[in-house]
């Protein structure tokens, strides 16, 4: 039933796609953003690097910007404090303790640069600058040892960076107790 | 029942689930009989714009740390009938609290790997045609305390971080109709309007399938806590897909692996390996009473009645078992059988006083088996937090007391 009715709409929309010209399945509701509009409403950052704007920053100056944004809750090294620690734990996630950090979970270094623009500092989320948000990274991925002293990050630098954890998820192969 | 007193952490006449029952429908207790004649006799409320529970009921959600904003709070299960769960008793998960927003001025953008991007006013979003269907919202992280043997001390704390609505909103297969879908196009990104910008992606067969896009519950408009004005509502799957105070849908070519998909919510094996995109809440259920923390106060009849649920469809066997799975009976289930919603089973029973361990065990239509805590272990380990879906024990005590137990 869920099969057929995702078939379902996959074919209509097939249809509609091609009958654009006289469709008189869509209701025409919602309007045209201006590109102005579609550029604030926000955006996505992928894996890929599509979506990361245009900005730099490096180790140092993200070294100033951790200590005064975000040591307070994630510790003086991002050893973690009243907030999770965000570096440590590597080869930590087969032993009985696994340390989930950016360092040893965490598969893409876009998703930090992702989240933090999304939702840090805890108390006051988009306060940073995408210069900051670059030099801040540069920072963590410093401490974890992936990225070089004087290395810049911007939107071509950061996608490229390996993360160690890269390759450990797999998909969902529930159901997985029968 | 002389007092419909409802309390969710303590022990409370509603609790009392034995004789006390049966009398009270045909005799009233004194207490009860004078307050009837009061009743009587005195003129009673007029009419209200907004109607609230009697004060004699007390049910509540409980939040394990009330004061944080990146919290929860969960239903009162054991306080329930039916399948419906009252809007203000709808658990809570938000990371970070919950906005106060303008439906007025609350857009929903629609963009990317799209032909026609699109903004949707509220008004525009109810003018769409509609649908309204029942379905269970659970957190991945309901019963993380269950990875012990004997779990949590009561259903709340258990299993409350599940809870079922009617929903009502516009599918979201229409609205990616509006906007026509490119070819490179197998995801959406939601996005939410609270302080985190939450974000989660969903595959695009899935938001194609039975996706809806939720402006309703439960007849009225949905609870600031659960997404007003708009929710994303992913039927069937972990709650924290189902993004709330929905603003911006990017329809996209691969997923964004946000925090919340790769940090958050996967599931870490004995291999190190974590799964990824678990999203399907597997078959579960629950006995909501008798259930820890309540009494019977006698022995006699007693209804076992509880909860059922699974995230790929209908629920179509429930057993009971009042022997710590020794033996096995198959409950009736009442009511309405809903795909991906709960579904309300009852046993009868009669208690005679000795101890028991009573365990229920849901099987969906796919025929999956709701497992044991032992089998979970086995394939998954012990570092894994989400997606526990065990048969739960309770025990009942010569006392009448009811706690939880090894199963
Ligand atoms: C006021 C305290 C506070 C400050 C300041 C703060 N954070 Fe956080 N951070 C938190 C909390 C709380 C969470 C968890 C939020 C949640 O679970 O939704 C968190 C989560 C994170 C995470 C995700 C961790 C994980 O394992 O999932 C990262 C990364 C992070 N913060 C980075 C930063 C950076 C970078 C800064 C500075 C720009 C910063 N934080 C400033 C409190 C803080």
């Amino acid at each position: 039933m869920r099969r057929r009715s995702s078939r379902l709409a996959f074919a209509l929309l097939f249809v509609v796609v091609a009958a654009r010209a006289d469709d008189s399945e869509q209701t025409g509701l919602g309007s045209k953003p201006t590109a102005e509009e579609l550029g604030a409403a926000g955006y996505t950052v992928f894996p890929d690097g599509k979506g990361l704007p245009e900005g730099r920053g490096t180790v140092s100056e993200g070294k100033a910007v951790y200590q005064q944004f975000c040591a307070a809750c994630h510790g003086r090294n991002a050893e973690g404090d009243e907030a999770a620690a965000l570096v440590g734990g590597r080869g930590s996630l087969t032993s009985e303790r696994p340390r989930k950090t950016v360092e040893s979970y965490w598969p893409y270094a876009t998703t930090l640069w992702d989240y933090v623009r999304r939702s840090m500092p805890y108390e006051s989320p988009g306060s940073l600058t995408n210069d900051e948000i670059y030099a801040v990274v540069a920072h963590l991925l410093n401490l974890m040892g992936l990225v070089g002293d004087e290395d810049v990050l911007d939107r071509e630098s950061l996608p490229k960076i390996e993360m160690p954890n890269r390759d450990g998820f797999v998909p969902d192969d529930r159901p997985d107790t029968d | 029942m002389t007092t419909g007193k409802r309390g969710s952490q303590r022990p409370s006449r509603r609790a009392f689930i034995g004789l006390a029952g049966a009398a009270a429908a045909g005799s009233l207790h004194p207490a009860a009989r004078a307050q009837t004649a009061d009743a009587i006799r005195d003129l009673g409320e007029t009419p209200s714009d907004y109607g609230r529970p009697s004060p004699f009921e007390d049910s509540k959600r409980w939040s394990r740390a009330p004061d944080a904003t990146a919290s929860s709070s969960n239903t009162p299960l054991a306080d329930l009938e039916g399948i419906v769960t009252p809007s203000g008793l709808h658990f809570e998960r938000h990371h970070t609290g919950v906005p106060a927003i303008d439906p007025d001025t609350h857009r929903l953008t629609i963009h990317g790997l799209v032909e026609r991007p699109l903004v949707f006013t509220m008004d525009d979003l109810v003018r769409m045609p509609s649908a309204s269907r029942f379905h269970f919202i659970e957190c991945s992280g309901n019963s993380a305390r269950e990875w012990s043997p004997a779990g949590a001390p009561n259903v709340q704390m258990s299993h409350g971080l599940a809870s079922c609505s009617e929903w009502t909103g516009v599918l979201l297969a229409d609205l990616l109709d509006e906007v026509g879908l490119k070819a490179e196009a197998s995801w959406i990104v939601a996005e939410g309007a609270d302080a985190g910008l939450m974000s989660r992606s969903v595959p695009l067969e899935r938001a194609l399938d039975d996706v809806m896009i939720a402006y309703g519950q439960n007849g009225e408009a949905v609870r600031p806590e659960q997404g007003y004005p708009l929710r994303l509502l992913v039927p069937g799957c972990e709650g924290s897909i189902s993004v709330k105070w929905l603003r911006r849908i990017e329809v996209a070519h691969m997923p964004s692996m946000a925090r919340d998909e790769t940090s958050k919510y996967t599931d870490l094996l004995p291999d190190g390996k974590a799964r990824q995109f678990t999203l399907v809440m597997d078959a579960k259920s629950v006995i909501t009473r008798p259930s820890g923390e309540q009494k019977l106060d006698g022995p006699g009849f007693v209804e076992i009645r509880g909860l059922a649920w699974s995230g790929r469809g209908t629920i179509s066997r429930v057993e009971v078992s009042t022997d710590g799975g020794d033996s096995w009976v198959d409950a009736e289930i009442e009511g309405p059988r809903y795909a991906k919603a709960f579904t309300r089973f009852r046993s009868p029973w009669r208690w005679d006083g000795g101890r028991h361990v009573l365990m229920s065990r849901a099987t969906d239509d796919t025929g999956y088996v709701q497992p044991t805590l032992a089998a979970l272990l086995e394939t998954r380990g012990r570092s894994t937090i989400y997606h526990n879906n065990r048969i739960k024990a309770w025990e009942v005590h010569e006392s009448g007391e009811v706690t939880n137990a090894e199963a």
